[in-house]
Parts: structure tokens; C-alpha cells; sequence
């Protein structure tokens, strides 16, 4: 195989899913209590596409891997402590506000200024991967503008595979409804794939990589430009936790024959 | 005045609208009654006449982009088509289903037009102008949102209204051209996962979810993978049921663990999963804890069968948890459905 690619990845932290969220107030948009204070994690379907970016690029000698993240510094430092040590990349960093609650076209507008600021990036060797949705504001949105900002109209969503043909090109498996993947042949880079959960299971740490990455990484969050976010005419009438506390009743020491005949009633309803 | 547009686009039949396109003709209907807005749908498709038909009545310019090249669900065709539309209509507010379809273009084609896109909206109110609710943090914190700047495009979640249904009346379509880029991309087909039978049915009233226990050591100190497949597949086949699974159980695929051969990471519900709508959801050997039930948001009644009786779903979480072994409560409901078909 002769292609080699630019693989640029955006990657928004979020709160570890365990975690019990709460909104607040907050200046202008809203926010989460103690938001600053939450673990935080590399969002998981962007880390799938992280994955697939390593994966790929290391099938692809001279292919270069670049994760792009905006976030507070001190959290994206504390999460790629973790992230440095799955797979070599070169971070760029945008120092900004964390939270589903930001606009995602701004968010879009900083990360496309960030990427098309990358010295050496080649363009018409880029494949612009991230997560489909984040798991934050969770919209779908960031990725399409970011390729439209880079002038890309190739793009998937949803992407759970990409197999590079020998010329170049790639077959690209996007979900769709019913359970199914629509499959599209491009003719090449560039273009975006919005990643769904992909096929690979998460690499083990490696410290000789993380080694190798936080070299890189502390001289790119001291470079981090601060953003701010504009909310384009996005406000808030209400944020609220659902209350859904469900009375649950607990069945114990019936036997399995009345469960299932209650189970089988109550399907039946 | 607001004008209003809402886009829609063909089956992969090439026929009919979507029941998700006729769904956003509805609220398209509604709420340009409700803003006093001049309303006009688009129609994306190989050809659009007989689904022209369907949104007879609603009272509103249709608008059609058709040709061979709208056949294939592509971004660089679809943007341009809906850009196309977006302009012929001069929209300020664009409603759109949130299929995979237009959730691939509608951001993208929301800032070619200078506009903003917000999206999977459950819901829509009038208050002092248009507002939408929607879900963030994976269905955990839900908001309520105005946007002042147009045009702004709502991409609305299926099955949150009825469809449209259309009058008896003519319509009148209008084509819209559309300049397209140089086309990439060729779409293929649709390719179902490689499995003995459909396991996901996004109609069904039942989903099931198969957690990671169903693959973990029982009573008898061994696993039973294949039995776990032949008794869930058998309640599926049962109670035309749809799958979900916990991440952890799709994860073994890729860790050499016992695995259940048909799931796939299409079936996951949850943090990293889908949030499927269905009536009623019985969770089986999986915990219950938040990343999973987060994907339950839009599942009604909620039973779950567990060992444990400190899981999550007894905490609130489920209607119903029976402390019991699944295997064989699963294989007797199997038995009982097979007797009642």
C-alpha cells in the first residue's frame, strides 16, 4: 500500500459516565456543578476514532497521527496523562470552556482554525476523524462544519469501518437505520468520518508511548491558545434532570415459572 | 415573518416520503400555523411525484429536487440539494427528520447558509417565540433552547408526533435546480451486519437487552455461550423482539472472551450506544447502572431479571427486577410464547 495519511482528530473531554451530574447556572449558558471538579475522560466515541486513526496510520507507513482537543488546560493535561499512553499522536490543544452547553458551531469554528493552523499538514492527505456525537452536548453537528470550514464535502457519519484500497480510494461502512451500514466507495482523502464505535477494543497502556507522546504533549498545552466560545444566538429557557425515580418493585424467591408466565402477561399487554 | 421550511427526502425505495419526513411535515404544519409563518416543503429524491402527493393538503409550497444522483443518501449530493431548497424557499427556519440521511448534511448545510443547526429535538413549544427541547449529556440533563439568529435549522427525532396524513387535494410542485459538486463518492447499498437473522427492529414493542452476565461463569462453574444464544435468539424470535446489549458484552468480541456471535456493537443501548424508542424493555443480566440506562430514556415500562438484588435497576431505575437466574427464566417464557403462537 503506498497511500500515507494526515489523520487529524478532534476529541472533546467529558465527564466520566459515572458520575452524577447536576446543571447549574452559570455565566451565560449553563454549566454543571462542579464541572471543573469531575473526572474527567477522552470522549468515548472520539477515542474510537482515535483508535482507528493509530490503527490506520500504522498500517499506512508515513501516515501522521493529530489529535485536536479544546478544553480547560488543566483538565486536557489530566486526561491525556491517560491518553498519551494508548497510541502515539501529536496533540494540539485549544485552551477553552469544557461542557455540552457551548455552541457547537463555535466549537466547530475554533477546532477548523486550529487544524488549518497545523505546520506541514497536507490537506489532500487529510482524513478528519472524530466521534459522530459527543457524549456532552451529544449534537452531531462539530464534525460536518468543521469539514465545511476545510472546504471537504466527503463525509461520513456514523462510521464504524474504512478500508483503504490500494489507489487510494476507501469503502466507508456508515450505520443507518434498522440495524444496517450503508456502504460508500470515496475516491480518497480528504474527508471526514464521523465515527461511531468502529471495531477496535481499547489498546493496552503503553508507557514507551507515553513516553514518547508527553514530550510532544506539554510543549502543546503551554502553546494552547486561549478561545472563547460565542453562543450564536443560543439561549436557555430551562436545564433540568429528569425525575424519573421509578417505584420499583422487587420480586424475590418467586419461582421461575410464575416469572415467566408474568412476564409472558405482561408482553402480551 | 419567519418562512418555514421542511425538508424531507424519499425512502431507500425511491417511493415514499420517510415516516420521519412526514412526521416533520406535521410539525412543519402545526408551527407555521403557530408563528404565522409562510411554509414550504422540500422533497429530496430520484423522483419526487408520488411522494409530492403524500403532503397534499398541508398547504404549502413543494418544492422538489429529483434526479439520479439524489438516489444515493451522499453528503455532497444531499447538501447541495437542501442548500438548493433552503434558498428557492428563503427559509428562516428549517424543521428536518433526524434519520441518518439529513443528520449527515443539515449542520453542514446549516453553515453554508450562515445559519446554526441544533438537533434531536424531542420536542417543540411556542413561548415567547420557538422553543425546543432536546437532551444532553446522553439523555442525563434535558434543556429547553431559543435560538435568535437565522436561519435555524431543528432536526426533530422520530416518533415524538404522528406523521402527516394527506388531504385529497392537487399539488403543485415546483423543481428546484441544483449545481452539483464533482461526486467522489459512490454509494454502494446497505449491508446488514454479518449475523444468522435481523437481531435489531426499531418497531418492535419489546426490546430485549442482553447484558455481559449471560456470557460470565454459572451455577455450575462453566460458561454457556451457546445456550445464552439459542435462548435469546429464541425470545427474540418469540416476542419479535429487538436486541440491545451493554457495551461490556460487545466489547468481548474484541477481547477473545466467550462472545455471542450475532451481537455486534449496532446492538449497544447506552452511554456509547443508541437510545431506542420502544414500549417496553427487559433487561437481562446486565447491572443497571447509569451509562446503561442512560439509553433507556425513551423506553417506557422497564423490567429487568438479575441476580443481584442491589443493581441498578432496583434502584429506581426499572419498574419490575425478578432476583432470578435468566437462563432459565428466559427459557421458560420461551417455552410459555411458543405454546401461545
Amino acid at each position: 500500500m503506498t497511500s500515507r495519511f494526515h489523520i487529524v482528530v478532534c476529541a472533546s473531554i467529558v465527564p466520566d459516565p459515572l458520575q452524577t451530574l447536576e446543571p447549574a447556572a452559570g455565566a451565560g449558558a449553563p454549566t454543571l456543578k462542579n464541572e471543573m471538579m469531575l473526572p474527567a475522560v477522552l470522549d468515548p466515541w472520539a477515542a474510537a476514532a482515535l483508535y482507528e486513526a493509530a490503527d490506520l496510520a500504522a498500517k499506512h507507513p508515513g501516515s501522521k497521527v493529530f489529535l485536536v482537543s479544546l478544553g480547560p488546560k488543566a483538565k486536557l493535561q489530566q486526561v491525556m496523562m491517560t491518553v498519551a499512553q494508548k497510541v502515539p499522536f501529536e496533540l494540539v490543544a485549544i485552551d477553552g470552556p469544557l461542557g455540552g452547553f457551548t455552541d457547537a458551531h463555535s466549537t466547530a469554528a475554533a477546532l477548523a482554525a486550529a487544524i488549518a493552523a497545523i505546520p506541514g499538514l497536507e490537506r489532500e492527505r487529510l482524513l478528519l476523524f472524530g466521534g459522530w456525537e459527543s457524549a456532552s452536548r451529544g449534537a452531531g453537528v462539530t464534525m460536518q462544519v468543521v469539514g465545511e470550514r476545510l472546504g471537504i464535502v466527503d463525509q461520513f457519519q456514523g462510521v464504524d469501518q474504512i478500508t483503504v484500497n490500494e489507489d487510494g480510494g476507501f469503502e466507508v461502512l456508515e450505520r443507518v437505520e434498522g440495524g444496517r451500514h450503508q456502504v460508500s466507495v470515496c475516491a480518497g482523502a480528504p474527508a471526514v468520518l464521523g465515527w461511531a464505535t468502529g471495531n477496535l477494543p481499547e489498546p493496552r497502556n503503553s508507557p514507551q508511548v507515553g513516553m514518547a507522546n508527553m514530550r510532544g504533549i506539554m510543549p502543546a498545552l503551554q502553546k494552547a491558545k486561549n478561545t472563547k466560545l460565542d453562543a450564536n444566538g443560543l439561549s436557555y429557557v430551562s436545564v433540568s434532570l429528569p425525575r424519573q425515580q421509578r417505584e420499583t418493585r422487587l420480586v424475590r424467591d418467586m419461582p421461575e415459572d410464575e416469572i415467566a408466565r408474568e412476564i409472558v402477561a405482561w408482553i402480551a399487554e | 415573518m419567519e418562512k418555514l421550511l421542511v425538508l424531507t427526502h424519499v425512502d431507500e425505495y425511491g417511493v415514499a416520503l420517510t415516516r420521519a419526513s412526514l412526521e416533520a411535515v406535521a410539525a412543519g404544519v402545526e408551527f407555521a400555523g403557530a408563528l404565522g409563518a409562510a411554509l414550504a416543503i422540500g422533497i429530496v429524491g430520484a423522483a419526487t411525484d408520488a411522494a409530492a402527493q403524500q403532503v397534499a393538503g398541508a398547504g404549502s409550497r413543494v418544492l422538489c429536487v429529483a434526479g439520479e444522483a439524489f438516489a444515493q443518501a451522499r453528503y455532497a449530493s444531499d447538501a447541495a440539494a437542501c442548500e438548493a431548497l433552503c434558498r428557492a424557499a428563503e427559509a428562516t427556519i428549517v424543521f428536518a427528520p433526524s434519520g441518518s440521511r439529513f443528520s449527515r448534511v443539515v449542520p453542514g448545510v446549516a453553515y453554508r447558509l450562515g445559519g446554526f443547526a441544533d438537533t434531536h429535538i424531542t420536542a417543540l413549544t411556542m413561548g415567547e417565540t420557538l422553543e425546543a427541547t432536546r437532551w444532553f449529556y446522553r439523555q442525563r440533563v434535558e434543556a429547553v433552547v431559543r435560538r435568535e439568529r437565522r436561519p435555524w435549522f431543528l432536526l426533530l427525532e422520530a416518533g415524538t408526533r404522528e406523521p402527516y396524513t394527506a388531504s385529497a387535494a392537487a399539488v403543485q410542485t415546483e423543481t428546484v435546480a441544483v449545481t452539483l459538486p464533482a461526486l467522489r463518492t459512490n454509494v454502494q447499498g446497505l449491508r446488514a451486519p454479518k449475523q444468522d437473522e435481523q437481531t435489531i427492529r426499531p418497531g418492535a414493542k419489546v426490546l430485549f437487552v442482553a447484558g455481559a452476565g449471560w456470557t460470565k461463569k454459572q451455577a455450575d462453574g462453566q460458561i454457556h455461550a451457546a445456550e445464552a444464544e439459542t435462548l435469546i435468539l429464541g425470545f427474540l424470535r418469540a416476542a419479535d423482539a429487538s436486541l440491545g446489549s451493554s457495551k461490556s458484552l460487545v466489547d468481548q468480541s474484541g477481547e477473545n472472551q466467550a462472545v455471542l456471535k450475532f451481537m455486534t456493537h449496532l446492538n449497544q443501548i447506552g452511554q456509547t450506544g443508541a437510545t431506542p424508542r420502544h414500549a417496553k424493555g427487559l433487561s437481562t443480566c446486565c447491572h443497571g447502572e447509569e451509562p446503561h440506562v442512560v439509553g433507556w430514556r425513551f423506553i417506557n415500562e422497564r423490567r429487568a431479571i438479575s441476580m443481584d438484588p442491589n443493581c441498578g435497576w432496583a434502584r429506581g431505575k426499572a419498574d419490575v427486577v425478578y432476583v432470578a437466574d435468566a437462563f432459565k427464566v428466559i427459557a421458560k417464557v420461551n417455552a410459555l410464547l411458543a405454546e401461545k403462537k
